[in-house]
This record gives structure tokens, C-alpha cells and sequence, in this order.
């Protein structure tokens, strides 16, 4: 039996959104390079919504495929809803993760909140922003 | 498939499968058993045991066949540190880089009361005899130090250690795993009292090895029950593995020289190709080296995410990253020598055998650093590093 499943495998050859935006209107962080993993979130947020995101990872074939399907889950999808991606969201729609692996799973789920967070905190500090 | 991960296993030799099968089919009765076929089969293993014992210099007497590497090196150091306790000796010299059959038994060691000193490996991972002669103590009871690391390939300078430990009256276990069949080895001529090795290792069977142990150096058994190996090593001995050992290890001793000239060949063109990445670096001593051995850590990127990617390829390998090690920590024994988490996450290791061709190495040499760059333009880290906002480390 292979280690990953095919979903995992197809999202880790074949990533989905790859690269950077540049003045990106979001991004989020997680992991640390001591433990091997980083994940890297970038959104562009257009009337409240998701309209295109890019993620940059280090890390196993399980947190770059994971990065990748979180990124596809949250593509087009309103704010409110991106907030809610949960690991678990993202462990289902890869067929499941090896028990060691589902942290890879969490650490997207936190880059991608991360990122939001970042959007409503450059929101709140930028009046200019705001009212656009 | 192009099989690079000789340092974790070898593929079987004919000469082992020849002998497994012949025991398997014609002399598989019980060697304790009195009638004939029970007899044979203890011949195979008089037979077996007097032939490893002349591939390591030692008597017949002094082969104690085990499950493999690690239960031997279970058994030497247990042995070692009760029989020192006897005359209250409870400290041991080993070194930071050693197997976790090795350290792992030591922190038991360590649990029942003795006192464990690992010497630094320093940068380019090796010790030397001084090293080792200044931590021996009146109270030593043994100093347990690898013929060879299995990561980064470092041969040690175990016939100089031997002296020393000679000199000092003190036990001296080598761990053999990655040296038996590989390199020489004299017990005798070099001052070894116990030593391990693993079949598997040199083109054997898996599930079974050896601990030397010199005559007079008096045993723990591990393993209670039947008085098998002279009442050391209970347990009916696996006599089809015990000859394809035999036979793997006579072969492998045969042809030493020109195996290793072999492997050595292909190593360096693989060393000097790996090198030409940029912000990498090799592993080991660069000098004394296993003839097969090939480690490199690669800024920016990490080891299983290269493990999938030549895997892709048909290429195997392996690497001493945490997602590979199934904890959260990378190897031990790149830490130990000086390298931080990071690049010790981006690790490879590419062990090489006498049966791997130039073809194969000019195919890895071309999937790595291929693979190197596709992950590294995906890394955050990697990024950061080209952009200036963080130090390269490599």
C-alpha cells in the first residue's frame, strides 16, 4: 500500500496554485523551518471574497498537497466561509492523510486563517481601504 | 528502478538465495535435534559459523548468531556494561552519531545507573583514538564506537581506538553494520572485543547477524528460553538465513576489493555532480568514506518531498528529514555534526552498491537537481533566502 493516497500524490506532482501574488491582499504563515514545514497563504480579496489565492510551501509531499487543496477549497468563496476551512475539510477532500501527517493537514488551516487575519487587520488600520 | 539505498538494504546474492533454498528444501530439520536430519542441520551452522569467523579473523567459538545488528548490539553493550558493573566500572564511551541500537540501549544504560559520555563528531563526523583515549577512565567499562556511520558514510579509525581501548584494559564494541563486507575487518589484528553485524547489509538475508564477542568475554543473554549459541542466544537458530549469510559474506569478502573500487567510482562521480548545486553540501568525511555512501543536504528543500519526486522517477533513496524519521526531530546524526534542523530536513542520502552503473548515476545526476530546483521555486524559504531576507546556511 502506497504511503499517500491518490489525491495526495496527484496534489503534491501537480500542485494547484503554486507561486506568489505580488501586493497580495492577505498573507498568512505557519510552521517553522526547525520543525520542516512552512506555509505560505497569499490572497487577493475583492468584495469580500477570495479571488485568487497562491500558496509557497517547505515541507513533506503531504504539507505541499495540502497547501494545494486548501487553496482550491477556498478559490472563489467569501470570507466569511474561507475563516471556517477546518483540517479536517482539508484531510477529506485529500482521501485522508496518514496519522502523522494530518498536522500538515492543521498547518494549512492556520496559514490560511492567518491570512484573513491579515486582510481584516490591514483593513481596520487603512480607513482608505476601507471605504473602497 | 534504479536502486540507490544499499545503506538500508541490499538485494540478495545468488550465492545467498542458493543457500537459503537448498536449506530450505533438503536441510531444514531442527540443529537440536540428535537424529541425522536434525545433525545436518547443525552442520550447516558449524560450517556457517566457521566461515564468518574467518571473513573477521576471529575463532568459530566467537560467533553468536542474532536476529541482526541491532539485537547484537543490544547484547554487546548489556554484556559489556553488567560485566564492568561487577567491578564497579559504570561508565561508557560512545560517540553522538551512533544507531539507535547503540544510543538507545546506552539511555537504558543510563536508566539502571551507569554513566554515558558521547564524544563530539565535530563537522566532518568522525572521532579520533585521542578523543576516545581521554575519556577512558579507571571506572570504563566499555567503549562502544560505529566502524562506520550509516548516514553520512564516515569510516572511523577503529584499529587506533582498538589500541587504545588494548592499552587501557578496557572492552572495545565496534558497531560493523555498514563496514561488514564492505570494508576489512581483523578483530584480532585491530583490538576488537565484541563486534555486530547485519546480513542483509552485504547482499544477505534480513532478520539475521552476528555479534562477535571475544573468548572469555562472558555474555548477557537478551533472549531466555533454550540453551541455543552455548546458552547465550535462546531461540531455534534460523539456519536458512545463517547460510545465505555465510555465503553472502564469503562472496562479499571475495570480491572486496574490486566492489569497493566500483562503488567508490560511482560515489565520487556522484558526489562531484551533486556538488555543482548550489547551496548544498556534502555529509560525512569527505576521506575516509564508505565506498557506497553519498549524503547531501540541500538548502530550501525537504527530504521526503525529494523522496516522492525521484521515487516519480524510479529512483530510491532516503533522507534523514523528520517526516521520514516519523518524529519530529531530523537525524541525530546530522545534528550531531553542526547541522542546523533546517538543513538537516533537506537531507539525502544516495548509497550506491558495485551492481549500480554510470548510467544510472548520470540519471540521478539528473533527476536531483532537477527536483532540488522544482521544490526550492516552491519554497517560502527558499525565497526568503534568494531575496536577502534571510542568511543562507549552506
Amino acid at each position: 500500500m502506497a504511503l499517500y493516497s491518490e489525491k495526495v500524490m496527484d496534489h503534491f506532482r501537480n500542485p494547484r496554485n503554486a507561486g506568489v501574488i505580488e501586493n497580495a491582499d492577505g498573507i498568512g504563515e505557519a510552521g517553522n523551518a526547525v520543525c520542516g514545514d512552512i506555509m505560505k497563504i497569499y490572497l487577493r480579496i475583492e468584495d469580500g471574497i477570495v479571488t485568487d489565492v497562491k500558496f509557497e510551501t517547505f515541507g513533506c509531499g503531504s504539507a505541499i498537497a495540502s497547501s494545494s487543496m486548501a487553496t482550491e477549497l477556498i478559490k472563489g468563496k467569501p470570507l466569511d466561509q474561507v475563516q471556517q476551512l477546518t483540517n479536517k475539510a482539508v484531510t477529506e477532500a485529500l482521501d485522508g492523510l496518514p496519522a502523522h501527517k494530518v498536522h500538515c493537514s492543521v498547518l494549512a488551516q492556520e496559514a490560511v486563517q492567518a491570512a484573513v487575519k491579515d486582510y481584516y487587520d490591514r483593513v481596520s488600520g487603512d480607513v482608505s481601504f476601507t471605504q473602497r | 528502478m534504479i536502486y540507490a539505498d544499499n545503506a538500508a538494504t541490499t538485494k540478495p546474492c545468488q550465492a545467498a538465495i542458493r543457500a537459503m533454498t537448498d536449506c530450505m528444501e533438503h536441510i531444514w530439520g531442527n540443529p537440536s535435534s540428535l537424529y541425522e536430519a536434525g545433525q545436518a542441520a547443525a552442520a550447516v551452522l558449524a560450517d556457517a559459523r566457521e566461515r564468518i569467523a574467518v571473513c573477521i579473523g576471529a575463532m568459530p567459538e566467537e560467533i553468536y548468531f542474532t536476529s541482526g545488528g541491532s539485537e547484537a548490539d543490544n547484547q554487546a553493550l548489556r554484556s559489556a556494561a553488567y560485566l564492568g558493573a561487577r567491578n564497579g566500572k559504570k561508565h561508557i564511551v560512545s560517540t553522538a552519531f551512533e544507531h539507535h541500537a547503540v544510543l538507545h540501549t546506552l539511555n537504558r544504560l543510563a536508566k539502571e545507573g551507569f554513566e554515558i559520555e558521547l564524544l563530539d563528531v565535530g563537522a566532518i563526523g568522525t572521532v579520533t583514538a585521542e578523543q576516545v583515549e581521554s575519556a577512558v577512565r579507571e571506572d570504563t567499562a566499555l567503549v562502544t564506537v560505529m566502524y562506520a556511520n550509516n548516514e553520512i558514510g564516515s569510516v572511523l579509525p577503529i584499529s587506533e581506538i582498538g589500541s587504545v581501548c588494548r592499552e587501557r584494559g578496557v572492552l572495545f564494541h565496534t558497531d560493523a553494520v555498514q563496514a561488514a563486507g564492505h570494508l576489512p575487518i581483523d578483530v584480532k589484528e585491530q583490538n576488537i572485543d565484541m563486534l555486530s553485524l547485519s546480513a542483509h547489509k552485504f547482499h544477505g538475508p534480513k532478520g539475521t547477524g552476528v555479534l562477535y564477542a571475544r573468548k572469555g568475554i562472558a555474555l548477557t543473554g537478551i533472549i531466555e528460553g533454550g540453551a541455543q549459541e552455548r546458552g547465550k542466544r535462546a531461540g531455534t537458530e534460523n539456519v536458512p538465513a545463517i547460510a545465505g549469510m555465510a555465503a553472502a559474506l564469503e562472496e562479499a569478502c571475495l570480491h572486496m576489493a574490486e566492489n569497493a573500487a566500483k562503488a567508490a567510482a560511482l560515489r565520487d562521480r556522484l558526489i562531484i555532480g551533486l556538488s555543482q548545486v548550489p547551496h548544498a553540501a556534502l555529509n560525512g568525511d569527505p576521506l575516509n568514506r564508505l565506498p557506497g555512501n553519498v549524503s547531501f543536504c540541500f538548502e530550501g528543500v525537504e527530504g521526503e518531498s525529494m523522496l516522492l519526486l525521484l521515487d516519480d522517477r524510479g529512483i530510491c533513496a532516503s533522507s534523514g528529514s523528520a517526516c521520514t524519521s516519523g518524529s519530529l526531530d531530523p537525524s541525530h546524526v546530522l545534528l550531531a555534526i553542526g547541522r542546523p534542523h533546517e538543513a538537516a530536513h533537506g537531507s539525502l542520502r544516495l548509497s550506491v552498491c558495485e551492481k549500480n552503473t554510470e548510467k544510472e548515476v548520470d540519471e540521478i545526476l539528473k533527476a536531483v537537481p532537477e527536483i532540488v530546483s522544482c521544490l526550492r521555486n516552491m519554497s517560502p524559504l527558499w525565497r526568503d533566502k534568494i531575496n536577502g531576507k534571510k542568511e543562507f546556511l549552506l
